[in-house]
């Protein structure tokens, strides 16, 4: 846990109205991502010795479109290189699952694909890039539910942002940041937006809801 | 997007987006121990079909189901239609009885234009499931769904639609959407069967099949619709077969992967052959379980949105 979020300067703007501020940048990223690969060997025994009598768990990386696909691929190759196993990797897609559906503009889907073999009995690790209220993880854990019976469910984020709705909680955690509901945490990945960096920046509230737009 | 009652009122860009949506639904539902999502919960779906349909009434129930909407089936045998009452107060009272959405077939040209102006803002969605020999968007959809897979993509794609130009509502439908999208097509009809006004349509014409059958990326039959027909639009069923007929020595003409499509029900032997709507080309079967996908994803663009957010 980190105790409070680090003072980081504005970029650049020396004129002092920078409206973003860098928390992470490409390097505290890759970072980030190969320590929640070793938390996550460690956590899950993927490189175990096998325990007589015990199956060595079958984890499979989930990831939450867009963003989370991405940490999840990057997190198997990081995985798949410090322990010798490549963890299966999948996503999915929680829009249909949501609970907001009737209050905001239809949303583009985007890609659900499970491994081969299916989630049964298997340790399922969620990643998103941001956890915020909960609600994704909700019908994630929804989505899931309908595609099998996982032996067991993890959740892997890069950032926590806090202010949760719901009874849930990560597992794996990449950088607590403590913000304002006035505030939007945007994970940046060079796939998606051509650099690595996790920034703060004022949110742009959703008509009408009083609720930000983005974050989860 | 509140109603959905021509391919007119889609751009390139919402087609495609209901086309990519349907492909994203299928994949979500693809090897799953519960093939079902619960997006529409709570909300109703009411088909209401004054003309036969099986395809189109299944798909549509199949498609509200696997989204958890509830699913009411309307037919004219057996409501108050057949008592007498007019259309306007059959589509109140479904709308008083909690229908969200509905979907509706009816002979007459114009029919679902007329309940969607009826029901105003704070009515249900309509979607036109077949209007006469005017529109069938969904179908257009879900053929223009079948062909991309196939394809690949269709900008630049020569279809050529083959038969009752005339009475068919899915060539319309398919003209103006395919065109949108891209693609090239081109009509092959009998004059007897071509509609008033076909050259303002964004196609090409033609009167010989074989002619146009080497240059097709995609054959698309249509079914000839007997029922609609008051007098003689062709001497008989075996000239209409011999002339515009898809038979073996044709499919032989067409490349080896160029799909043909029929919106069904097929008249084997006539429109098409049985060799050739079972074959590795027919491209059917696809069509059918497409259905059920561009059909979820029509509710799911017209009933999932906000209320009261556009």
């Amino acid at each position: 846990m980190l105790p409070a979020p680090e003072a980081v300067g504005p970029p650049g703007g020396a004129d002092g109205t920078a409206t973003e501020r860098e928390l992470l940048g490409a390097a505290d990223v890759t970072r980030t991502v190969a320590r929640i690969a070793h938390e996550l060997i460690e956590k899950t025994a993927l490189d175990a010795r096998p325990v007589a009598g015990a199956d060595s768990p079958r984890v499979l990386l989930m990831g939450i479109p867009t963003r989370g696909t991405t940490l999840a691929a990057r997190l198997a190759d990081a995985v798949a290189e410090f322990s010798g196993v490549r963890p299966g990797l999948g996503s999915l897609d929680t829009t249909l699952y949501r609970d907001d559906l009737r209050r905001r503009p239809p949303r583009a889907l985007e890609s659900t694909s499970v491994p081969d073999g299916g989630v049964d009995d298997a340790l399922v690790v969620l990643v998103d890039d941001v956890l915020f209220s909960g609600r994704t993880v909700r019908a994630a854990l929804d989505a899931l539910r309908d595609l099998g019976r996982p032996r067991a469910v993890q959740l892997a984020v890069l950032v926590d942002r806090g202010h949760r709705e719901l009874p849930i909680r990560a597992d794996y955690v990449g950088k607590n940041v403590p913000t304002a509901r006035t505030e939007d945490v945007a994970v940046l990945l060079t796939e998606h937006d051509g650099r690595d960096a996790v920034v703060l920046r004022p949110a742009v509230l959703l008509p009408g809801t009083g609720r930000p737009g983005s974050g989860s | 997007m509140k109603h959905l009652l021509s391919v007119d009122d889609l751009t390139a860009d919402a087609a495609t987006a209901i086309l990519d949506d349907a492909e994203r639904l299928e994949q979500a539902l693809l090897g799953r121990e519960v093939r079902k999502l619960p997006t529409l919960r709570g909300r109703t779906v009411m088909t209401v079909f004054f003309e036969d349909s099986t395809r189109t009434r299944v798909s549509f129930e199949v498609a509200g189901k696997w989204m958890s909407a509830d699913v009411i089936n309307v037919g004219a045998k057996g409501s108050s239609a057949s008592k007498g009452e007019s259309l306007r107060d059959t589509v109140r009272t479904l709308h008083a009885a909690g229908a969200d959405c509905l979907v509706v077939r009816h002979p007459a040209s114009g029919a679902a234009h007329r309940i969607a102006a009826w029901g105003g803002a704070s009515g249900p969605s309509v979607v036109n499931a077949g209007d006469g020999t005017h529109e069938h968007p969904t179908q257009a959809l879900l053929d223009a769904l079948t062909l991309r897979q196939r394809l690949g993509s269709l900008a630049g794609r020569r279809v050529v639609v083959v038969g009752d130009v005339l009475h068919s509502r899915v060539a319309r439908s398919n003209a103006h959407l395919l065109a949108t999208l891209g693609a090239e097509v081109v009509l092959v009809a009998p004059p007897t069967l071509l509609p008033i006004g076909v050259e303002q349509w964004p196609v090409s014409v033609a009167h010989h099949l074989d002619g146009e059958l080497p240059g097709a990326d995609a054959v698309m039959m249509l079914r000839v619709q007997a029922e609609r027909m008051r007098g003689g639009f062709f001497p008989s069923a075996r000239e209409y077969s011999i002339s515009y007929g898809l038979s073996a020595r044709r499919q032989a003409l067409l490349g080896e992967d160029v799909p043909v499509l029929h919106p069904g029900p097929m008249v084997r032997g006539m429109e098409i052959a049985s060799a050739v709507a079972d074959s590795a080309q027919s491209a059917v079967l696809a069509q059918v379980r497409n259905g059920v996908h561009v059909r979820m994803a029509v509710l799911y663009q017209l009933l999932a949105g906000a209320e009261g957010v556009s």
